[in-house]
């Protein structure tokens, strides 16, 4: 009896113990190259950067790390913020909400940081982003996609941007949901779908949006599920969606979940092709078990087929990072440069203060650039005004384009 | 009933696997009273040595053999878990036997960490999931039942091999003299050692065994689910370590039923109680809760006590 008790005792304090050792960080701090001959005697300021730099999420956070350090050691070479060398500085938030919110405290308390590029995870900004927003530091996300992070919990009816210093150059959901929702039904034929997510803010949302749109076009929802992001054993959802015999699944969560899922479907006898967002676009997708034919959307155009990307994808080739730019490449690179754009003109000839934030965050809202994924403004939510989707289909092993579109409302 | 019958079999898949991972902590429970929180990272060890033998030392014509590639990885990964649980054993508890009993806790949630940045920091790759190679017959076979029950080959192996050495442990155990030696151990170590049994030695067996079979449960859920991460071990650990409180904890047998309460509550939960797959994990603590309250010794604790 007694020894019962001490385990029950033991794996409380157990408990506590692990929650304490997960709050260690994998710091990582890059600091770019010197500014060649421009003129630095003003000191340094610093671009902050939060994504998963370890973990599962890792190809994507680092591909948007290398980007951001492209961008800014860009800037550096041009002498875009005169007088000012520019240094990045990334933190690893391991996609954790707590972690990311360990990691914007950090940079809000240092005086020199100007913006902040990130976060890859919708549910890692929900807690950055009101940080952030406290010091007046701008913070431009390249892959967050849940609507309510510019338009409130309450987007769908009465929308109200929550922070002012937040802007995306990533579309939401509230288009990425529908816009593949249009493909599946309109263009595919598929009229009994089952939708799975993994929980999270941005596969939850993702996953509502889609099945409301795809309801909208006729198409039953054959089994609305979910797993857990850690999950590796599906055979319990696949059984139960098995019964209602859909002829696809859309899956809102990311890779990590969504290959091993697409692998263990065809293993139940499930030869229907699985569909997912931009969180699902990566390298490693097939290898982990995606199956030709999959489809998945992403925000933007592919890199590789606009003209406009093509120095982004020479000089981060001529940069030679060890990781791919990965799928957030282009639009982190847009982003950092936003953020750089509006730091030029709010500085100009003067000095960068905390008196400057103000001024920096109306640069960026009125942001009007030409970047690697095309023309970059904002809304009067922080979202871009660039509606441009791509929808992707697993080739040779590798997500190829199928088609690019502009969303227009069904 | 085909539905039903499909979650019975997935049920058992993942509890069986949960079983096998199980014993290791109820084994190494019964001889020194620690609850080894490590040992879910000997599991995931196993499925990465595994899986370097096949990469890295075995020629690729033989890996596409799975009668060739299977006992290579089986034997290959329960090695490296057997190597790094003695080694864990040796250097992280032995120095700290006659420690207050927090002093070597403390130390398994070091190893456990350790263990999982080593792998990743070293392991080509390892930041992210790995693929792993089926290493058995593909495909299913389906019972013709209502929509048919489909049964994947690989779970069969699952089950097979997982069961067939838990009872091949319960049997040693019962059987021979170094289960004998356990038994007793496990039950006065200063006693047994007055009877000419050398406790060490008992204790790195106990190690050794739970380490293996933690390795041979890593290399199936490898070839069952085809991609191993570094966080296997800590995710699975935690419910094989829920079935051996569940089983009552130190008996082998509660360790191999409470596996397979967990594995069926989960499969059978998330199909029939409310908020389904998205609450599957919160029943299996719920249970334990239950059995807990009404049985705090588990359900095999203390009245039959074949402790290892």
């Amino acid at each position: 009896m007694s020894r019962t008790r001490k385990v029950a005792t033991t794996a409380a304090l157990l408990a506590g113990v692990l929650a304490l050792s997960a709050c260690s960080t994998n710091r990582e701090e890059a600091s770019s190259g010197g500014g060649g001959s421009c003129d630095t005697s003003k000191g340094t300021l610093v671009v902050g950067f939060v994504a998963p730099l370890s973990g599962s999420l890792s190809a994507l956070g680092l591909g948007m790390k290398n980007s951001t350090d492209l961008a800014v050691n860009q800037a550096n070479q041009a002498c875009k913020v005169p007088g000012y060398r520019l240094a990045l500085q990334a933190e690893d938030d391991q996609a954790t909400a707590q972690i990311a919110g360990q990691a914007a405290t950090k940079l809000a308390s240092d005086p020199n940081v100007v913006g902040v590029i990130g976060t890859l995870n919708s549910s890692t900004a929900q807690t950055v982003a009101p940080i952030l927003a406290q010091k007046k530091i701008v913070e431009i996300s390249p892959a967050n996609t849940n609507p309510a992070l510019t338009q409130g919990d309450n987007y769908a009816t009465a929308p109200a941007r929550p922070n002012a210093t937040y802007f995306r150059t990533a579309t939401t959901d509230a288009i990425q949901g529908p816009f593949a929702a249009q493909f599946l039904v309109q263009k595919q034929g598929k009229k009994n779908i089952a939708v799975i997510d993994d929980g999270k803010t941005y596969g939850a949302g993702l996953a509502d949006q889609f099945a409301a749109e795809a309801q909208k076009l006729g198409a039953t929802i054959a089994a609305r599920l979910k797993v857990g992001e850690k999950d590796t054993d599906f055979s319990g959802v696949i059984t139960q969606i098995r019964g209602a015999n859909p002829d696809a699944v859309y899956y809102g969560g990311e890779y990590p979940v969504a290959g091993p899922l697409s692998k263990q479907l065809a293993d139940a006898g499930l030869n229907i092709p699985l569909m997912g967002g931009d969180g699902i676009v990566d390298s490693t997708y097939a290898q982990l078990g995606g199956r030709e034919g999959d489809f998945a959307t992403n925000v933007g155009a592919p890199p590789e087929q606009q003209p406009s990307a093509k120095a982004f994808i020479d000089a981060y080739a001529a940069a030679g990072y060890s990781e791919p730019y990965s799928a957030y490449g282009a639009l982190t690179y847009d982003a950092a440069n936003v953020l750089i754009d509006g730091l030029s003109k709010t500085v100009g000839n003067g000095t960068f203060s905390d008196a400057s934030r103000d001024g920096l965050i109306s640069a960026v809202q009125a942001t009007n650039l030409q970047g690697a994924t095309g023309a970059i403004s904002f809304d009067q939510f922080g979202d871009t005004t660039n509606k441009v989707l791509t929808v992707y289909t697993v080739q040779g092993g590798k997500f190829t384009p199928l088609e690019t579109g502009t969303y227009a409302a069904s | 009933m085909s539905i039903f019958l499909s979650q019975i079999a997935n049920g058992l898949m993942f509890g069986s696997l949960i079983a096998l991972i199980a014993i290791g902590y109820t084994m190494v429970y019964g001889i020194i009273t620690l609850i080894n929180f490590a040992h879910g990272e000997i599991f995931m060890v196993g499925a990465y040595g595994g899986l370097a033998t096949l990469t890295y030392w075995v020629p690729t014509a033989v890996v596409a053999r799975w009668y060739f590639a299977l006992p290579i990885a089986l034997v290959a990964g329960a090695l490296v878990s057997m190597l790094v649980a003695v080694a864990m054993e040796r250097f992280a508890y032995r120095p700290l036997r006659n420690a207050p009993r927090l002093a070597p806790l403390i130390t398994a949630l070091g190893v456990s960490v350790a263990l999982q940045e080593a792998v990743r920091v070293f392991y080509p790759g390892a930041t992210a999931a790995i693929p792993f190679p089926p290493l058995f017959i593909q495909g299913a076979f389906v019972i013709p039942i209502g929509d048919g029950v489909v049964i994947r080959y690989t779970g069969i192996l699952l089950i097979v091999v997982s069961l067939g050495l838990a009872f091949g442990l319960e049997r040693f155990v019962e059987r021979t003299r170094l289960g004998r030696a356990m038994r007793a151990t496990s039950q006065d170590r200063d006693t047994a050692r007055l009877m000419g049994i050398d406790p060490d030695r008992v204790i790195v067996l106990t190690f050794a065994i739970g380490g293996a079979l933690a390795g041979v449960a890593g290399v199936l859920y490898g070839s069952y689910l085809n991609n191993i991460n570094i966080d296997m071990g800590f995710q699975n650990g935690i419910f094989a370590f829920t079935a051996a409180v569940l089983g009552g904890i130190g008996n082998i047998r509660g360790a191999v039923v409470g596996g397979l309460v967990i594995g069926l509550v989960r499969a059978l939960g998330g199909q029939y109680l409310p908020g389904g797959t998205a609450y599957d994990y919160v029943w299996i603590f719920v249970v334990l809760i239950i059995v807990l309250v009404f049985r705090p010794q588990g359900f095999f604790g203390e009245s039959e006590r074949v402790r290892a």
